[in-house]
Order: C-alpha cells, then sequence, then structure tokens
C-alpha cells in the first residue's frame, strides 16, 4: 500500500543540478550582490550563467571594476550592467572607459562602508552612522551628524536581489565553507540578498560538515550548484 | 654633506624598524606592503589585509602558492602560525572599530594638522579608487604614511594644508620620507629623525 501522503519526508535540498536552473528567475533590473576579492572567491561559473540567461539593466554590487580580462568585465562588456557600486575602478579598465563614455553608473563606496552596508541590509538594521568619509567629498550634500565629538555619515543597508558566491564545501541544506582568503565578501552578501545561489567546489553528505567550521548556516543560501575544481 | 634619498626598500625600512612587537598593523596597497619585509621573522607583529587575513606572512616559495591566499594588493601570501580569517565586514570592523594598533598607507599629500589625500588628484576626476582608504584611515589607533618628499616635478608632498581631496582629517600621526621621519604634533610637523643619519 502507498505511504499516505502527509508522511512523506520532504528533504531539504538547495542543489540544482544546472546552471538554468541556478539562474531561474532573475529579473531584469536586478541587483546583483557579487562576491570575491581580486580574483579569489569570485564565483565566474555563475557570471557566466548569468550571462547565457540573459538578465540585464542590472546594478551590480562588487568591491571593484575589475582589471581588463578580470571576471566581471564578462558582465560588463555586453552592457548589461547598468549602474556599478564599487570601492574603485581602474581608469585603465573596462569599467573606467565606460564611465568615462557616460556608458555606465559608478557610485564609489568605501570598502567597510560597502560591507557594513550589506551586514546591516542582512541584519535588520535601518541605517547607521560611521566616521568613514564624513570629512570628505562622499559626504557632500548628505546627512552627517556629530556623535562623541565625531563628524559622521548616515549610511543605509545595501540589499540585494541576488547575490553570486563562491563556497569551499556545501552540503544539501546549504551551510557553505570558504577556503582561505576566498571568505572575503561571501557570507555578508549571502545574508543580504533576497535570492542566494552558491557554486561549491566540494559537496558534503548532510551532517559531515563539522559544525563548528560551516561560516555561512544554510539558512542564508537558496540554491547551490556544483562546480568541481 | 652628500648623501642620497632613501629609495622605497630604504624608506620601508625606516618604517618597519619603528613597529614594536605584539602590535596588529595593516599595511596598505602597493608601497606600504613592502614595511613587512623588513620586521625580522622573530619579532612577533601581526599583519592585517583588509581582504579578512588577520597574520599576514611572506611570500611563498615559488612552487608552494597557494591560489586562495593573498592580501590586499591581491598579491599571494602565506598565512603565520597563529593566523586567521574572517570575512569582510568583520575584516573593516577590525579597521573601524579601532582594533589596529597601525594602519600605515601611502599618500599624495599630508598637511601639519593631521589631514591627509591618498584617493584623488582632483575633485572632477571621474574615474576614483577609494578602496578601503577611509575606513582605515579613521578606524586605526595610529595612521603612519610612507610616501617621498616631493613629487617627481619637485612639489612638495608635506603641506601646510591639503590641495587634493582628503581621505580623512586630522588623522595622521608621523610621516616617513625618502629625507625624514616627521611627527604631527598640535604645533605642526616636528623632525624626528633625519639624513644623512
Amino acid at each position: 500500500m502507498a505511504e499516505p501522503r502527509a508522511t512523506l519526508a520532504r528533504m531539504i535540498d538547495k542543489f540544482v543540478h544546472s546552471m538554468a536552473d541556478a539562474m531561474a528567475g532573475i529579473a531584469d533590473g536586478s541587483t546583483i550582490l557579487l562576491g570575491g576579492f581580486g580574483d579569489v572567491g569570485i564565483p565566474t561559473a555563475l557570471l557566466d550563467g548569468l550571462i547565457e540567461q540573459g538578465a540585464s539593466d542590472l546594478t551590480t554590487v562588487a568591491v571593484a571594476g575589475g582589471r581588463d580580462g578580470s571576471a566581471i568585465e564578462r558582465l560588463l562588456s555586453p552592457g548589461r550592467v547598468r549602474r556599478l557600486i564599487c570601492s574603485f575602478v581602474r581608469p585603465a579598465s573596462l569599467a573606467g572607459r565606460l564611465l568615462q563614455r557616460g556608458e555606465l553608473e559608478v557610485e564609489i563606496v568605501p570598502q567597510g562602508t560597502m560591507a557594513e552596508r550589506m551586514r546591516a541590509a542582512g541584519a535588520g538594521i535601518t541605517g547607521f552612522y560611521t566616521p568613514t568619509g564624513a570629512d570628505t567629498l562622499l559626504a557632500e550634500g548628505r546627512e552627517t551628524r556629530e556623535i562623541g565629538g565625531r563628524l559622521c555619515l548616515l549610511e543605509y543597508p545595501l540589499p540585494g536581489d541576488v547575490a553570486l558566491i563562491e563556497a569551499w564545501c556545501a552540503d544539501r541544506w546549504g551551510n557553505l565553507t570558504y577556503c582561505d582568503s576566498t571568505r572575503n565578501f561571501n557570507p555578508v552578501m549571502a545574508m543580504a540578498a533576497k535570492l542566494t545561489i552558491a557554486m561549491t567546489r566540494h559537496v558534503a553528505a548532510l551532517g559531515e560538515l563539522p559544525p563548528e567550521t560551516v561560516v555561512t548556516p544554510g539558512i542564508f543560501v537558496n540554491r547551490v550548484l556544483h562546480v568541481p575544481l | 654633506m652628500e648623501f642620497s634619498p632613501l629609495d622605497r626598500k630604504g624608506m620601508a625600512a625606516w618604517c618597519a624598524r619603528d613597529i614594536p612587537e605584539g602590535w596588529l598593523v595593516n599595511l596598505g596597497i602597493g608601497f606600504p606592503t613592502l614595511v613587512a619585509d623588513f620586521v625580522p621573522a622573530d619579532r612577533e607583529v601581526i599583519f592585517h589585509a583588509e581582504n579578512g587575513v588577520i597574520g599576514v606572512g611572506p611570500a611563498p616559495e615559488p612552487d608552494a602558492v597557494n591560489p586562495f591566499l593573498i592580501n590586499a594588493s591581491t598579491t599571494h601570501v602565506t598565512l603565520r602560525t597563529g593566523g586567521s580569517y574572517v570575512h569582510h565586514a568583520d575584516s573593516f570592523a577590525i579597521a573601524r572599530g579601532g582594533h589596529l594598533d597601525l594602519c600605515v598607507l601611502g599618500a599624495f599629500e599630508v598637511a601639519e594638522n593631521g589631514d591627509v589625500a591618498n584617493w584623488a588628484r582632483s575633485a572632477d576626476e571621474p574615474v576614483k579608487q577609494v578602496g578601503g582608504a577611509m575606513d582605515l584611515a579613521i578606524g586605526a589607533q595610529r595612521l603612519w604614511v610612507v610616501m617621498e618628499h616631493t613629487t617627481r616635478e619637485g612639489e612638495p608632498r608635506i603641506r601646510q594644508r591639503c590641495t587634493y581631496p582628503l581621505t580623512a582629517k586630522g588623522v595622521v600621526k608621523r610621516v616617513y620620507t625618502n629625507l625624514a621621519v616627521l611627527d604631527v604634533t598640535p604645533c605642526g610637523f616636528v623632525v624626528r629623525d633625519i639624513l644623512p643619519e
């Protein structure tokens, strides 16, 4: 006799088995949080998947505009990105040239403020004051306030519609570990987006990852794609 | 009296000499990263890199490069025994939260009131490169700057007031140039050391 429907176990399984499934539903106009620093911790395969998927008019949040030949340029070169939020753009890079030609909007945010704005988005903090940049051009026309004798600048959260991140090992609950300095922005972005898509280099059975080594608990992860090294 | 100005290695060594055991130190990208090479290996100084590395060690042997381990200049490094990793928000909490004993940055200009300019040459420059400098400058217990005394054209980088857009106000404590070591005091710059030694 068939098992009564109500008692069928429905396992949590965040693994998707194709790039198309990983990228499903990413809409035009989305804000994409893109993990990585330098060439380390960048979910390059997912970037390629996003280009294939076709979403455009994107706002992309990343540490920098990249060098010539770097992964983020794969997204910039087909003109999919309308606006880039980052901490620096090299003049001699595609992002620098697009900016100077007026083909890319760029918002420059101090790197620590950028990380904290995403942390705030994930943590439900609706704004915070920081001394970073309060005495600079970046504060022009914005709300500042003296707190504890120090001029501070009001910053708002920076949430994403989608986060694309790279992990080292994942289980089916989406628990993630990171290798060495690949951690960088990835855990913060995982918390700050409505849809977090991780590519992982290795797969573990549920229970195999020592709990104290999990850096991003699966509750912050929606989809995991296994992309072996 | 004849002498040669220091080269960048000489300036880095001058700065490294003054970093005591036990300090947590962030070195800015590019030139300041050299400072670590001149801190003796048996002096336990903990180097922090803004991309979340605590305890950055020397460059790896060419046949032992770990592709997943870089510093803020995106150069491959090693991790010292005792080192650890944090994510970017925690890494900048270390900087902003006053946990760094010292940050060493490069700069275009430093003024006698401790102002520092190191991210843009003019307000109208379309392409800007802030990186983590503003967070580091306002957060560290002390900010030291390593830079040449003048520009290639001979213009002073040591100023009464900065002429370039500021990174932060009133934060620099000391400057190491190719000619001198200058402390920033309430009375302005005070020469602490000068060539020839």
